[in-house]
């Protein structure tokens, strides 16, 4: 405990002045673009050209990522958890779906509305989640994610139950894109709305509101003991996620032209949080690498077992949780930061 | 001028049937270098729980410069100038330091609610984290995740940390307590060396600290002002000496 070096007793002005330089050095160091990031986006694009016949599954990792991406928002960030993340997205997806039925086809409009109205939903929501224990609100949020499903099930007048809602077919993108028959421009439309997404993620991510959320999940305690108005920014957190969870459902509906009322089932916010839980949290891009490790592991489970690929998920769920969460969220430091060598720190 | 800041009214707290603050009301001048000492289980964590809504009180009040903050959220009291270090290490684990101030600094200047510019952005919310870290000996290991670092320079950390919200009001709880010998002296220093208008509780078991930096004491004897009196007052009491030495014997 007592070999702490001496250097700390320098002359001070040299010495703090060599401070901020240093200290300014290591900010800007914080947000800088990581080389996994230039490649998933190219990777992204890569994907349009070289697998023109994996287009629906392609589409599908995006969608999944962009619902993942903000799901780690609330849990890898303000450290909620939450078995009810789908509510957004289902509701998001109805949203899309009613509009381009009734009143306008074209998806960006979709889109934006899909994600206000979702955005509602969460800020209303929030307040369930102030309180109580990870237990509380895993529960909580189980419960609105239920209710939701119930509630487009018995509203069949509008949602059209358990059939679903079909009979539009949404409009060329911003009256330019026509969606094709092969998924193409349904990908590249996906790929881009996750890509704006993310990026505005990784804006509020780098923000001092995202290093308060990190400062809640990490001691709320004691980041209520520097001001951080936590309960606050938890409600600005939950509701930007549910905006863009709600993006991924209207994404869903557009790009299928038909909503499901298994958008609201249990099972994919438990998907989302599985998808969290291989990919990372604390960081976003652990939503992206989840959303394409789980659907492709999903797909070929399916294929070999098409029965008990459920149990295969499972059993991976257990090894992962076997090897440890905390190796698992932190896999992403391993990855070489820029393509040249590494920096000290 | 002697303008009361920190008054507490008749506080209790109660545990169950135990009674961790027992009818505290206790007036801290502003400015005042004011001492909280007692025997182990005495209340004094408590106390300073109660202050900064930690933890809500049983009965009584908290006023902070004649304002009623007994139900006000703690957050709230430290905009208000009222902050606290803690006994045990309350910091962000995966934080570096640098983060840790910084993040501190942007709360304080209204600007942690901004979530479109990175705090790379803030120049002088970085500069000022730096010459703080720099201040505590920490500028070396800014960059460094505040889990790995040694335990002083955590509990350094979790100093400069209040001082990084520029307190009117300075709550310490048992601050040396885990510095390396030749730098308690040092801690000490900087805290002597706020300003006269800054008001200092602190929490203390050394004596020899607590008699140096001090110029009012409290003493507290399960949950209840024992005595309260200057230095020369409280260090020649022989109910003092008592009470201590019943519960070191």
């Amino acid at each position: 405990m007592s070999v702490l070096p001496q250097e700390t007793t320098v002359s001070p002005n040299s010495s703090t002045t060599a401070a901020e330089s240093r200290a300014a050095k290591l900010m800007k160091r914080r947000s800088r673009i990581r080389f996994y990031e230039i490649i998933v986006w190219i990777a992204a694009i890569a994907a349009y050209f070289l697998l023109p016949s994996k287009m629906l599954i392609l589409t599908e990792i995006a969608i999944l990522a962009l619902f993942a991406v903000s799901l780690d928002l609330v849990l890898g960030f303000a450290g909620i958890v939450s078995l009810g993340h789908t509510a957004f997205f289902g509701l998001g997806a109805y949203v899309a779906g009613l509009l381009a039925l009734h009143f306008i086809a074209e998806p960006v409009t979709g889109l934006i509305v899909a994600g206000i109205v979702s955005g509602l939903l969460g800020l209303l929501t929030s307040f369930l989640i102030l309180r109580g224990s990870d237990l509380t609100r895993l529960m909580t949020t189980l419960g609105i994610g239920l209710m939701m499903a119930e509630v487009a099930n018995q509203m069949a007048w509008l949602t059209g139950g358990a059939d679903g809602l079909s009979g539009f077919s949404p409009g060329p993108i911003l009256g330019m894109f026509e969606f094709d028959l092969f998924g193409k421009v349904g990908y590249l439309y996906c790929v881009d709305v996750l890509f704006i997404g993310t990026m505005i993620m990784r804006r509020i991510a780098f923000s001092p509101f995202g290093l308060s959320l990190k400062a809640i999940k990490g001691n709320s305690m004691r980041s209520a003991m520097i001001a951080v108005p936590g309960r606050k920014r938890i409600v600005i957190a939950y509701t930007i996620a549910a905006v863009f969870a709600g993006m991924a459902g209207a994404l869903l509906t557009q790009t299928t032209a038909f909503v499901s009322p298994d958008v609201l089932a249990f099972h994919r916010s438990a998907d989302v949080l599985l998808v969290l839980v291989i990919g990372g949290t604390g960081y976003l891009y652990g939503g992206i690498f989840g959303a394409i490790l789980f659907t492709l592991v999903k797909d070929w489970l399916s294929v070999i077992t098409p029965q008990y690929w459920m149990f295969y998920i499972g059993l991976l769920l257990v090894i992962l949780v076997l090897i440890g969460r905390d190796r698992l969220s932190r896999w992403v430091e391993y990855l070489p930061e820029r393509l040249s060598k590494k920096e000290d720190r | 001028m002697s303008e009361i800041v920190l008054e507490t009214r008749h506080l209790v707290r109660r545990f169950g049937a135990f009674l961790a603050t027992n009818d505290v009301s206790l007036k801290v001048e502003r400015g005042a270098r004011h001492a909280l000492i007692g025997p182990n289980g005495a209340g004094k964590t408590t106390l300073i729980n109660l202050l900064t809504g930690v933890l809500p009180p049983s009965e009584g009040q908290v006023f902070l410069e004649g304002e009623d903050i007994t139900s006000m959220a703690s957050f709230r009291r430290v905009k208000r100038g009222l902050t606290r270090t803690f006994q045990i290490n309350q910091l962000f684990n995966e934080f570096t330091p640098l983060e840790t101030v910084a993040l501190a600094i942007a709360e304080r200047e209204g600007v942690g609610h901004n979530l479109w510019r990175s705090i790379a952005g803030y120049g002088k919310v970085v500069d000022e984290a730096a010459t703080l870290l720099a201040r505590f000996g920490l500028a070396s290991v800014m960059g460094e995740r505040t889990v790995i670092l040694p335990y002083g320079k955590q509990r350094l950390l979790e100093i400069a940390l209040a001082f990084a919200s520029k307190p009117r009001v300075l709550l310490l709880d048992e601050p040396a307590a885990g510095v390396p010998e030749d730098e308690r002296h040092e801690v000490l220093q900087i805290v002597s060396d706020l300003p006269a208008d800054v008001t200092v509780l602190l929490i203390e078991h050394d004596m020899d600290l607590v008699f140096s930096f001090a110029n009012r004491i409290s003493v507290l004897v399960a949950g209840a002002v024992f005595v309260e009196g200057t230095v020369a007052e409280i260090s020649t009491d022989p109910r003092v000496k008592a009470v201590y030495l019943g519960e070191n014997a």
